[in-house]
């Protein structure tokens, strides 16, 4: 007891203290400024598609949505040919070539991954939940460009011999590849929900006389759901706004076609191949920086979106609705 | 002779053990225990924390197959049939065994659902039947009064008092015999404490029930019978009376008198 009185607490430096919460708040206020500033250099691009009556004249917004007629004495119709002798800048074929490539990759990836979720959070022992855990996260690890290369050479191949397809690139073999992109994002977030629904609800439900696949699926699944969901659509965000797997993988011919076994041209493949080359200040680059900016709009909502429906599977858990 | 046996001629016995050594790993946590439970009575499992008293509740429905890496031996008889050898599905005994567990843990669905779970779990789909069952254990765990006009709502909108009750509900709804309680009140403020005591005392004309408690006054007045349990050995068992009046172990009257605890 008296040797406690032999030293004295340290009093605390207020100014260290002030400095470095300073410090951390600037790099968090970075971040926040950059995803701002990068929207707003964005869209500033975009912006003479409503105010400049020069490029209005080639591309307005209802010329992107709407079927326009381009020769005396054609159907009109939607075409995406920027570079022709009539530039054209409907954006609906770009619109399917993305929601097909997404979708494909949705089929491909939301069963995937929340099958693969169910069985590491409930079934697996803990030395197989240790290897297939680790292995299926590091596929976020791989970069898109080398998925996108083992989609252009061997999937694409693989496909067409198997499927005995015309087209050897395509939306199947993009979208398969985008949903390899997917999968560990929608296994990460599904497999966290469920893991982290509460070992009680496990347990009460295995006392009311559940077998292990009732308690999965009646219990922890319901339960996890929200969170499953957060991961479906996040997985859904990645395969729309992917650019490399899709530029190399999708064969980019933006045609309007719902077959899967055609080639399809989404938003990103077109702003990254086509803005390197794009006559500054035109039209086309314009509309380019505005498919940029509805990508942007697209993937934060999603997001954003699931962000949020994950802080409701936290308050619902905890029974705060 | 027992207590009981002076008041009712022979003893029926519902639960019997024998030889329960029960691993977690290569940690022994319990020794040998043997037990008869008799039938339509309480009987409590006292001692201090980490006596062992929970998993050996637990190995009485065969709860603690679903954490890993651990390993039981000797027999659990209900009726007469190896629990362990006599059903190869676990979840067959655990509807004949229920349980309530420490902290409340309804479902995060409606009280309705929460009731309902057991039945559809084992296969039960009529409404009809649904519809009864869950008014029909609501009034038995004196739930249902306040919970009648409130059925769709979240159970965890409730007290924890009567999310404990809840879940009693929960667990009679599936009609088991035996019912297996694990510090059902230990979360609980006194009232909701004396409510869930009065419910086992009505519970026990119907069921035969098993219960774990850190609350020694709480063990004297709702039990028949009562073991105590130290470090992973049934140092003493016998009519609830008997071993708080004058216990045979010297061990037992200084964790009853609270020498140590």
């Amino acid at each position: 007891m008296q040797d406690m009185e032999k030293f004295q607490l340290k009093p605390k430096s207020r100014f260290r203290e002030y400095l470095g919460e300073k410090i951390i708040m600037v790099s968090a206020f970075t971040a926040l400024i950059g995803v701002l500033l990068i929207f707003v250099f964005i869209f500033k691009e975009a912006v003479p598609i409503f105010t400049d009556p020069e490029i209005q004249e080639e591309a307005s917004l209802d010329k992107m949505v709407f079927k326009q007629q381009y020769y005396e004495g054609r159907d009109p119709k939607f075409s995406w040919q920027p570079n022709s002798e009539v530039p054209k800048y409907s954006l609906f074929p770009l619109f399917i070539g993305t929601i097909k490539a997404a979708m494909v990759a949705m089929l491909f990836a939301v069963p995937l991954g929340i099958g693969a979720a169910i069985y590491s959070s409930e079934f697996a022992s803990r030395r197989v939940r240790e290897i297939i855990k680790p292995v299926i996260e590091l596929l976020a690890a791989i970069p898109s460009v080398v998925l996108g290369f083992f989609a252009l050479i061997i999937l694409a191949t693989f496909l067409q011999n198997v499927l005995g397809l015309t087209f050897r690139l395509n939306t199947l073999n993009a979208g398969i590849a985008l949903g390899l992109a997917a999968i560990p994002i929608i296994f990460t977030v599904a497999e966290d929900a469920m893991t982290s629904v509460p070992q009680s609800l496990r347990e009460a439900s295995t006392a009311l006389g559940a077998n292990a696949w009732q308690v999965s699926f009646m219990t922890v699944f319901p339960a996890a759901l929200p969170g499953i969901s957060a991961g479906v659509v996040l997985g859904f965000g990645r395969a729309v706004g992917e650019t490399m797997i899709v530029l190399m993988a999708s064969g980019n011919a933006a045609i309007i076609s719902t077959s899967i076994f055609d080639s399809g041209r989404t938003f990103s493949a077109t702003i990254a191949a086509e803005l390197g080359e794009v006559v500054f200040g035109s039209a086309h680059y314009s509309v380019l920086f505005f498919l940029g900016t509805l990508l942007f709009v697209f993937t934060f909502a999603i997001n954003l979106g699931g962000d949020m429906v994950l802080v409701r599977l936290k308050q619902k858990l905890q029974g705060k609705t | 002779m027992t207590a009981s046996e002076k008041r009712n001629g022979t003893p029926v016995y519902k639960l019997v053990v024998r030889d329960i050594d029960f691993y977690y790993g290569a940690n022994k946590v319990l020794h040998g225990i043997s037990m008869d439970i008799e039938k339509n009575r309480v009987t409590a499992l006292i001692g201090p924390s980490g006596c062992g008293k929970s998993t050996f509740l637990r190995t009485l429905n065969r709860m603690n197959e679903i954490i890993p890496d651990t390993r039981m031996t000797g027999v659990v008889t209900l009726d007469g049939k190896d629990i362990y050898r006599d059903f190869n599905d676990p979840s067959t005994i655990r509807t004949r065994i229920g349980m309530v567990f420490q902290k409340s843990n309804p479902f995060p669905k409606s009280i309705f659902d929460n009731i309902a779970y057991g039945l559809k779990v084992n296969g039960i789909k009529d409404k009809a039947i649904i519809r009864t069952v869950v008014e029909d254990s609501l009034k038995r765990a004196f739930l249902w009064d306040e919970v009648k006009d409130i059925l769709d709502h979240n159970a965890y909108m409730l007290s924890g008092g009567q999310q404990q009750r809840l879940c009693i509900a929960r667990a009679l709804a599936i009609r088991p015999e035996v019912i297996l309680m694990d510090e059902p009140a230990s979360a609980l403020d006194p009232l909701s404490t004396s409510k869930i005591e009065d419910l086992i005392g009505e519970l026990k004309k119907n069921y035969t029930i098993v219960i774990v408690t850190h609350n020694m006054q709480q063990a004297a007045r709702i039990s028949d019978y009562t073991a105590f349990f130290y470090e992973g050995v049934m140092v003493e068992f016998g009519p609830t009376k008997e071993l708080f009046t004058k216990p045979d172990r010297k061990k037992t009257e200084d964790y009853i008198t609270g020498r140590f605890g």
